[in-house]
């Protein structure tokens, strides 16, 4: 099976850097192609790195509690951009204070967000979650 | 002694220049206008003749040649994303020393197309997606370039997986293929298809131009003038095994039409806790600024730098400055013929270096976010590089070249321009940059020795 291609990294002025690095290889070990973006990534190059590789998701990460404004309008970007469908996630510590995360979850899922993850999931469930997502069979 | 001969055929002088390898010094140079409308060598045998005046007669043992008559190595290239493979094809053909002409992002369109057919380059350099990344829209513009026709060759330099796709969509086509610009997202991979523009140049674009003429003088190496350039500036900057180089440097060629700026310089952050953003730089860099030119792009110069500032530092009016500069665009082999035309050129001349620097050098941003002050650099930090080359009439013919190259140095009132701090400025007074570029394939020593003997420093 061919190998499906992800992006991931950390959006907006955001500079935590070892979680995506865990992430990394995590997908990597689990067969994905991935390409890392690192810290401080705008939408635009979440999007031009999606063009270019023919990515079948991109998966953001916010830790710094500014992920709801960040993510703001990406889905509608990738629409402009030509990336229909493209898969979106969100995850790390997406918003501020203590919030039901259903309803953190729903506000994203109105934004575009196939799928959104609170703080502490351990990789190996978005990595099930994509598998379903992107029909791979184990 | 042991005589060699370099010409470089530009667009309008073919100039010819005698080096002794043996004690290696200049031996002379001369130029003529070039012929290439009608036959190359009655130029290149008027400027011998000249140079034969100053020399004497002299027994060349080889001769080399570089060109960029008759409109240069003209590209179009085309990638998908224009900060990415777009913007890598156009890095790849300006290192070849190629004169890119457009550069298209994207699906080719229509119109496009249509302009791709009225420019006909000399060579076109389709690129686009990763490999294993994005193959529909190379194969789009492969279709649209077999629709358009033509016999100019392509280099394919795109997603490897529709390489072969490509090449049959352009059956009938000469079609060169490359490893990919960018391999793998964010790498940058240009030396293989800048050898194929080269080699392409050698055996198409030379006989295309009505060069071959000339060839049978020529013992071998022929290159586009830029590439020559840019060999000389790197032996400057790295030296042989047997001399030192200069170390990091920046040249800076204005011209009349277009201005170029060359580094060879890593151009890595100061801090290593900044941020580096966009593609990775080559080490070796050229661009190109098409609007920014001494006399057919001088308006290009007021649009970008302002005619306020230009004619400030000129010392005029700027209504004067203004009509100096309509005489100027008018009459583009004009000279300056008192002390306000002079001062105008020298203002024209100084925003010229100062637009063209700051483009080609690298910024940083300071982004303040809940961890504190971050650095972002995209480019090549140039802050460290302290040799300044410069070439091109206005500077050459000034006793003022100093100042007209300090306008490219750093500015405290726009510190996030990554443009060198302290310089010192050399001058090519006798125009042999290139001339020693061509000699550097095979005497590098000899042509070290003279570009050090021959680039004086200014010292105001």
């Amino acid at each position: 099976m061919e190998k499906k291609t992800i992006v991931i990294g950390v959006i907006g002025a955001d500079v935590h850097a070892v979680g995506n690095q865990i992430l990394y290889h995590a997908f990597s070990d689990a067969g994905f192609n991935v390409v890392n973006l690192g810290v401080m990534v705008s939408q635009e190059e979440f999007i031009n790195a999606a063009i270019e590789t023919n990515a079948d998701a991109i998966l953001v990460s916010s830790l710094y509690g500014q992920g709801e404004l960040d993510c703001r309008g990406l889905r509608e970007k990738c629409d402009e951009a030509g990336l229909d469908h493209i898969l979106l996630y969100v995850g790390g510590n997406i918003v501020i204070g203590k919030q039901p995360f259903e309803e953190v979850e729903q506000r994203f899922r109105a934004m575009g967000f196939d799928r959104s993850y609170p703080p502490g999931t351990p990789p190996e469930v978005d990595i099930a979650d994509l598998k379903k997502d992107l029909h791979i069979e184990d | 002694m042991k005589p060699v001969l370099l010409i470089d055929f530009g667009s309008t002088y073919t100039k010819v220049t005698a080096v002794d390898v043996d004690a290696p010094r200049l031996l002379g140079t001369a130029n003529s206008y070039t012929t290439v409308q009608t036959d190359i060598n009655n130029g290149l045998a008027d400027a011998l003749s000249r140079l034969e005046a100053r020399t004497g007669k002299l027994d060349y043992s080889e001769r080399y040649a570089c060109s960029s008559a008759a409109g240069g190595l003209r590209m179009l290239a085309s990638g998908l994303v224009p900060e990415l493979t777009a913007e890598a094809a156009k890095t790849a053909s300006l290192g070849a020393g190629a004169k890119v002409l457009k550069t298209y992002a994207f699906k080719l369109t229509e119109d496009d197309a249509e302009e791709i057919k009225a420019l006909s380059p000399d060579i076109f350099l389709l690129v686009g997606g990763t490999d294993g990344g994005n193959s529909d829209c190379i194969t789009h513009n492969a279709r649209v370039l077999k629709e358009i026709g033509g016999s100019w060759p392509i280099i394919l330099a795109g997603n490897r997986n529709a390489a072969r796709e490509c090449e049959r969509i352009l059956e009938g086509r000469e079609v060169h293929i490359c490893e990919n610009v960018m391999p793998k997202f964010g790498t940058l991979n240009i030396e293989p298809t800048q050898r194929e523009i080269r080699e392409v140049f050698l055996n198409n674009i030379v006989k295309a131009k009505g060069l071959t003429k000339a060839s049978e003088l020529i013992s071998g190496i022929m290159m586009p003038t830029p590439s020559a350039v840019m060999a000389a500036m790197k032996l400057l900057a790295e030296g042989t095994k047997a001399q030192k180089g200069m170390g990091d440097l920046i040249a800076v060629d204005v011209g009349g039409a277009t201005t170029d700026v060359y580094s060879v310089a890593e151009g890595l952050p100061d801090d290593p806790r900044t941020a580096l953003r966009g593609l990775p730089e080559p080490y070796i860099k050229r661009t190109v600024e098409g609007d920014i030119g001494m006399r057919y792009s001088i308006r290009g110069i007021i649009e970008a730098a302002g005619l306020e500032r230009v004619a400030e530092t000129a010392g005029l009016a700027p209504e004067r400055l203004s009509r100096i500069v309509d005489t100027f665009a008018e009459n583009t082999d004009m000279l300056p013929c008192d002390d306000e035309t002079q001062r105008a050129d020298e203002a024209l001349a100084s925003w010229a270096v100062r637009v063209a620097v700051t483009r080609h050098a690298g910024r940083l941003e300071e982004i303040f976010g809940l961890g504190g002050l971050k650095l972002v650099q995209t480019g090549k930090n140039l802050v460290n590089v302290d040799k300044f080359i410069v070439t091109g009439g206005s500077l050459i013919h000034t006793e003022h070249t100093r100042d007209i190259a300090s306008y490219g140095f750093y500015d405290e009132e726009e510190p996030e321009s990554l443009k060198p701090k302290q310089c010192d400025v050399l001058v090519d007074r006798s125009y042999i940059i290139a001339a020693m570029g061509l000699l550097s394939k095979n005497y590098p020593d000899a042509a070290l020795t003279i570009l050090k003997e021959e680039l004086k420093t200014e010292t105001r």
